[in-house]
C-alpha cells in the first residue's frame, strides 16, 4: 500500500471543521498529494458534533480509507451540557471520545486540553496503550486567546498538525492569505507559526510523517456537487429552480451563484412540485432547464415528472439520496431512493437515470443527461448521495477542458418548421406518430417561433397535441416514446467510452463485485487489496440504471462464478434491479447491504467479500449493523 | 437575428385567427359560462393585435383545462393546479411572450393553492384567470374550495361545514397588482378587463364567474350583476389597498347572498413586475434567455474557466 496520511479533523459543528479542513486538503494537493475527503456531520447548525478526514497519498485515491491515522479533536465549543450526563451524553468530550475506535494503531492524537478532560473518557490511557497511540495534549485554545481570539484554535491545531507531520507551512499561509487579510490574516499566520514552533520543539514518539508526491498533471479539487453544477453549465443549463432540502441544496447554491453572472436564472420557489413545473415551463419555452432535490422534496416532483415524460419535455433533475423513509436521518448517505427514482409517477416509467461512481463521472454523466434528455425530450436523472455530493477529491483539471454543447436537441428552426408536417387545421405535428427518425423522436418547436403552434398536454394526444382516447392513436403513441429508450440503450451501447467502469487488476477473476453510484471507489480499494491478497476478483461500476446496460452486466455476470452486490439500503434495491432487467443470475448474487448512515469503507468490503464468497457458509445477504468501524 | 418571429409582428390580427382551423367539438356543455372566457380571450388577445404564435396559453386540470383545445395559440394543458409555476417559468425564459394561465376555483384556490399565493406575491408579468363556477363540474359536482357553506354534495353529503375562499381578498394579500371579477354574462365587460390584465405589467388576477348549468344549478346565471364602477353605490379607490380590501369583503360575501359584484377591484400601477425586479438585482439578463441558443455569435462560457478556486 501506498504512503498516506488519513487526517481527520473533529469539533462542534459550527466550530469551522470544514473550511479548516478543506484548507488543509487543498493544501496537501498543491504539495503533489492526490487527496479525498470524507465528511460527516450533524443535522444542526450549531451543536452536534462533526468530524472532516482527510485521506492523501502518492497514488491516487479513490475512497475514504479505513479509519486514520491522524487525530485533531477540537473540542467542542458548543456543547451544551458539559456537566451532565444529558440525553445525547456528555457532549464536550465527544470530538475525541468518539473518534477513536477508528484510529488505527500507532495513530497519533492531537486534542485540545482546554477543552476535553481526558479522565472523563472511560479507560482512556489503557487504550492508548494497547493501540500504541501517540497522544500529544495541547492547550489550543488557550494558544489561540492569547495571540487573538478562542475561535482561531483550528488555527493553532493545523499548526500544531504541520510540525507534527513535519510538513511546511507555505501552501496553508497562502490559502489564508487568499481567503482572509488585514489584522485577522496576520493573526491567524502568527498562531499558526506559534503553534507549529511550541510543538516543534517536543519530542516526537511518532512515526508517521506527511507524504511526499508530485501530480502529472494540474489537479483541482472539486465535490461530487461542484462536478454536477459544472457538467450542467458546459450544457448551456441557464435555468434552475428549486427548494432547499440538504444535500441537494448544494447543487442548488453552486448553481445560483453562477447563472446571474453568465447571464442564467435561478429561482428559489415555493415548494418542489412548483420547482419541477418551473423547470418543464422553461424548457418548453426553448431554454436548457434543470430543478432538483433529495428524496421528500423529489417525492414531489413525481407529478411534474410524468408530465415531462408525457408532454415529452426535456428536463433534468438531480436527486440527492440521504437515509429515509421520511426525513430519515438528513445528512446521511443512503442508496435507498433507487427504485423511487426510477419508478415514480404514475404510468409506464420513461426517463434515464445515471448514478455517477465518482466526482470526474459527475461531470460527464450530467453532461449526458442533458444530451439525451433534449436529443430524446424526456427527463433524464442524475442520481447521486451526500457521500457524492460532498466529498472533495483531485480530479485532473484537463477532464473540464472541453467545449460547451448549448443545443438545444431535437429542436426545430423557423425555416425547418415551414417545411415541417402540419395538420390540416394549420398546428404543427408536434407529437408525429411515426417520425422520420426512428428513434422515436418527433422534434419540437417552441413558443414564438413562426409556424410552430401545438398543444402540449398531459393527456393522450392526437399528433398535433389535441386530446384523445382513440385506441389507435394511444397505442402508436405509448409504443413510440417507450421506444425512444431502445434507441438510447442502443446508442450508448454504440460509443466508444461506457458509463460503467470495469475495475479489474488480475486477469480471469472468477468473483465480481457489482455497484452502482458513489460506492465504486470504495469498490474499487477493495478489489485491490482482495487482489493482492490473492483472491481473483474484479468489479463493475454500474451508472447506467434506465436504460439499463444489459448487455454489459450480463457479460460481467456471466465471466463470474458468484458476484456480491454492495449498496446503501436494506432492501437490495439495485439487486432487485438487477434481477429484474436481466431475468437471471439470482443464484450467483449475493448482497452487502449497509444502511447506518455511513458509507462503506474499502474494509469492510473485504470483510464482507471474505464472509460470503470466501466463508465456509456462502450467506446470501450480510449487513453491516452496526457496521466495523462505524 | 430573432429565433422568434411570431414575437412582436405588430401587425392587424383578427379574432377568427384564435379559432382552430379544425375546431373539436367543445366538451363544455351548452350553456356552460366556459364559453364566455374563451369568446372574450379572442376579443381581447384580436383587440391588442397579439399574434396567436407570441401568445402561450397554460392550462390546469378540468373543464377549465380544456380553453387550449378551442383557442388557438400555443399552448401547455398541465395537471392539476400547477399551471401556474409552468406559466411563470416560460415567461421567465421567453419574457417576449403573452403569458396567460387559466384554470377553475379548484385548480387555483384548491390544489394550487400555494402556487397562486407565490406567483400573486412575486408579481409575475401574466395574466390568471380563473373559472369560477363555485363546483368541481368534470368530476360531477364536488364542492369546490368556492362552494358556499352549507353546499351539499355527494362529497358533503350533510353540507359543507367549510366557508367559501376569498378569492379576491387572497390575490390582494398575496400581492396580485391587478384584480377583478367578471362574469360569462356580461362578454364586454369581460373583454375589456382581460385587455386591462393582458396590458397590466404584473401578475393581473380575474375571477371569472363562469356559470355551470349542469352541476351547480343553484348559481343561477350570475345574473343580474352589478359593474362596481358603473354604480354610485360603490365608491371606493381601486388604487387604494385598504379601499380595495373593503370592497372585496363586501364583494365575497355579497356573492353568496345573491348579489353579482363584478368590475375592477385593485390595480397598483408603479409596482415592477418580477422580471423588472429580478433584472434589476441582476439575477436576470436583459435579453431573453430564450434568444441566447439561436444567437450563434453567443459566447457560451465554460467551467474550465471557473476552475480557479479549485487549485
Amino acid at each position: 500500500m501506498s504512503e498516506e496520511l488519513v487526517w481527520r479533523i473533529a469539533g462542534g459543528s459550527g466550530d469551522g471543521i470544514d473550511s479548516t479542513s478543506q484548507n488543509f486538503a487543498k493544501a496537501l494537493m498543491r504539495s503533489g498529494l492526490h487527496v479525498f475527503t470524507h465528511r460527516h456531520y450533524p443535522s444542526r447548525i450549531r451543536g452536534g458534533h462533526t468530524y472532516v478526514e482527510v485521506r492523501a497519498s502518492t497514488e491516487p485515491v479513490r475512497s475514504r480509507g479505513d479509519g486514520h491515522n491522524f487525530l485533531l479533536a477540537l473540542g467542542d465549543s458548543f456543547a451544551r451540557n458539559p456537566q451532565e450526563e444529558a440525553y445525547y451524553g456528555t457532549e464536550e468530550i465527544k470530538p475525541l471520545a468518539e473518534n477513536l475506535d477508528d484510529l488505527r494503531e500507532g495513530g497519533v492524537i492531537v486534542y485540545d486540553e482546554g477543552l476535553i478532560d481526558v479522565e472523563e473518557i472511560p479507560d482512556f490511557d489503557e487504550r492508548v496503550e494497547e493501540n500504541d497511540w501517540h497522544v500529544y495534549p495541547l492547550d489550543l485554545r488557550e494558544m489561540a486567546r492569547d495571540m487573538g481570539r478562542e475561535v482561531m484554535r483550528n488555527t493553532a491545531g493545523v499548526g500544531a498538525t504541520g510540525a507534527l507531520l513535519e510538513y511546511d507551512l507555505g501552501h496553508i499561509e497562502d490559502l489564508m492569505a487568499d481567503a482572509m487579510s488585514g489584522e485577522v490574516l496576520e493573526t491567524n499566520l502568527e498562531i499558526l507559526e506559534a503553534a507549529y514552533q511550541q510543538v516543534d520543539d517536543l519530542e516526537f514518539t511518532h512515526d508517521l510523517r506527511a507524504p511526499e508526491g508530485s501530480h502529472e498533471g494540474e489537479q483541482v479539487l472539486v465535490s461530487g456537487s461542484n462536478a454536477i453544477a459544472y457538467g450542467a453549465l458546459d450544457e448551456g443549463c441557464r435555468f434552475i429552480a428549486g427548494y432547499p432540502m440538504t444535500p441537494w441544496t448544494e447543487v442548488f447554491t453552486l448553481m445560483s451563484q453562477h447563472l446571474p453572472e453568465i447571464g442564467g436564472i435561478s429561482e428559489q420557489v415555493e415548494d418542489e412540485i412548483a420547482a419541477a413545473a418551473l423547470a418543464i415551463g422553461a424548457s418548453h419555452a426553448g431554454v436548457k432547464a434543470m430543478s432538483g432535490s433529495s428524496g421528500g422534496g423529489f417525492a414531489l416532483m413525481s407529478e411534474p415528472l410524468g408530465l415531462a415524460e408525457m408532454t415529452e419535455t426535456p428536463v433534468v433533475l438531480v436527486e440527492a439520496m440521504r437515509a429515509g423513509p421520511s426525513t430519515g436521518m438528513p445528512t446521511k448517505p443512503e442508496q435507498g431512493d433507487l427504485e423511487h427514482v426510477l419508478y415514480t409517477s404514475q404510468g409506464d416509467s420513461n426517463r434515464v437515470v445515471f448514478a455517477p461512481g465518482n466526482a470526474a463521472e459527475a461531470y460527464e454523466q450530467t453532461r449526458t443527461a442533458f444530451e439525451l434528455a433534449y436529443d430524446y425530450q424526456l427527463p433524464a436523472i442524475v442520481l447521486y448521495d451526500q457521500k457524492l455530493s460532498g466529498e472533495l477529491r483531485t480530479v485532473d483539471e484537463s477532464v473540464f477542458d472541453r467545449e460547451p454543447t448549448p443545443d438545444l436537441g431535437s429542436t426545430l428552426s423557423e425555416a425547418e418548421i415551414a417545411e415541417a408536417a402540419h395538420h390540416a387545421s394549420g398546428k404543427f405535428r408536434r407529437f408525429k406518430r411515426d417520425p422520420d427518425d426512428d428513434g422515436g423522436v418527433s422534434p419540437r418547436s417552441i413558443p414564438g417561433q413562426q409556424g410552430g403552434r401545438f398543444l402540449a398536454t398531459g393527456n393522450e394526444h392526437t399528433p398535433e397535441g389535441h386530446i384523445s382516447e382513440d385506441t389507435d392513436n394511444r397505442v402508436a403513441q405509448l409504443e413510440r416514446r417507450l421506444r425512444k429508450m431502445d434507441a438510447i440503450r442502443d446508442e450508448l451501447d454504440g460509443r466508444e467510452s461506457t458509463h460503467q467502469t470495469l475495475h479489474e487488476p488480475v486477469e480471469g477473476a472468477d468473483y465480481g463485485i457489482l455497484t452502482f453510484g458513489s460506492q465504486q471507489g470504495t469498490v474499487e480499494e477493495a478489489v485491490d487489496r482482495l487482489a493482492a491478497d490473492g483472491h481473483a476478483v474484479k468489479s463493475l461500476g454500474v451508472s447506467a440504471l434506465m436504460p439499463f446496460p444489459e448487455a454489459e452486466v450480463t457479460a460481467f455476470l456471466e465471466s463470474v462464478d458468484e458476484a456480491l452486490v454492495v449498496e446503501m439500503n436494506g432492501s437490495a434495491q439495485f439487486r432487485g434491479l438487477i434481477q429484474k432487467e436481466l431475468g437471471r443470475f439470482g443464484p450467483k448474487l449475493h448482497s452487502l447491504l449497509k444502511y447506518n448512515g455511513n458509507p462503506f469503507e474499502p474494509g469492510e468490503v473485504v470483510e464482507g467479500f471474505e464472509t460470503i464468497i470466501d466463508g465456509d457458509e456462502p450467506a446470501p445477504t450480510t449487513r453491516f449493523v452496526p457496521a466495523a468501524g462505524d | 437575428m430573432s429565433g422568434f418571429n411570431a414575437i412582436g409582428s405588430d401587425r392587424e390580427v383578427e379574432r377568427e385567427e384564435f379559432t382552430p382551423g379544425i375546431e373539436p367539438q367543445a366538451t363544455w356543455c351548452p350553456g356552460c359560462g366556459d364559453f364566455g372566457v374563451l369568446k372574450a380571450l379572442k376579443g381581447a388577445m384580436a383587440e391588442l393585435g397579439r399574434d396567436p404564435e407570441e401568445v402561450l396559453l397554460v392550462t390546469g386540470i378540468g373543464c377549465s383545462g380544456k380553453l387550449n383545445s378551442y383557442f388557438e395559440s400555443y399552448g401547455f394543458h398541465t395537471i392539476h393546479g400547477r399551471s401556474l409555476p409552468v406559466a411563470r417559468a416560460a415567461k421567465l425564459a421567453n419574457p417576449d411572450l403573452e403569458v396567460v394561465a387559466a384554470g377553475g376555483d379548484g385548480d387555483g384556490y384548491g390544489i394550487g393553492g400555494n402556487h397562486f399565493m407565490h406567483t400573486a406575491r412575486e408579481n409575475h408579468d401574466m395574466t390568471y384567470i380563473v373559472f369560477n363556477n363555485e363546483i368541481f363540474g368534470l368530476t360531477k359536482g364536488q364542492t369546490s374550495p368556492t362552494s358556499p357553506k352549507g353546499h351539499e354534495s355527494k362529497t358533503q353529503p350533510h353540507g359543507s361545514a367549510k366557508s367559501p375562499i376569498r378569492p379576491l381578498s387572497l390575490a390582494l394579500t398575496s400581492g396580485a397588482s391587478y384584480v377583478a371579477r367578471t362574469a360569462a354574462v356580461n362578454p364586454n365587460q369581460a373583454q375589456e378587463i382581460l385587455v386591462e390584465a393582458i396590458e397590466h405589467d404584473g401578475f393581473a388576477h380575474i375571477d371569472f364567474l363562469t356559470q355551470c348549468p349542469t352541476w351547480n344549478k343553484d348559481a343561477k346565471q350570475y345574473v343580474p350583476y352589478i359593474d362596481v364602477q358603473q354604480n354610485d353605490d360603490y365608491d371606493f379607490d381601486i388604487a387604494d389597498r385598504g379601499e380595495a380590501a373593503e370592497m372585496m369583503q363586501r364583494t365575497e360575501r355579497s356573492l353568496y347572498e345573491g348579489e353579482v359584484l363584478t368590475g375592477r377591484f385593485y390595480h397598483e400601477t408603479d409596482r415592477p413586475s418580477y422580471g423588472e425586479e429580478k433584472r434589476e438585482v441582476g439575477e436576470m439578463p436583459e435579453e431573453p434567455l430564450a434568444e441566447q441558443y439561436h444567437d450563434d455569435d453567443y459566447e457560451w462560457e465554460r467551467s474550465y474557466d471557473l476552475l480557479d478556486t479549485h487549485k
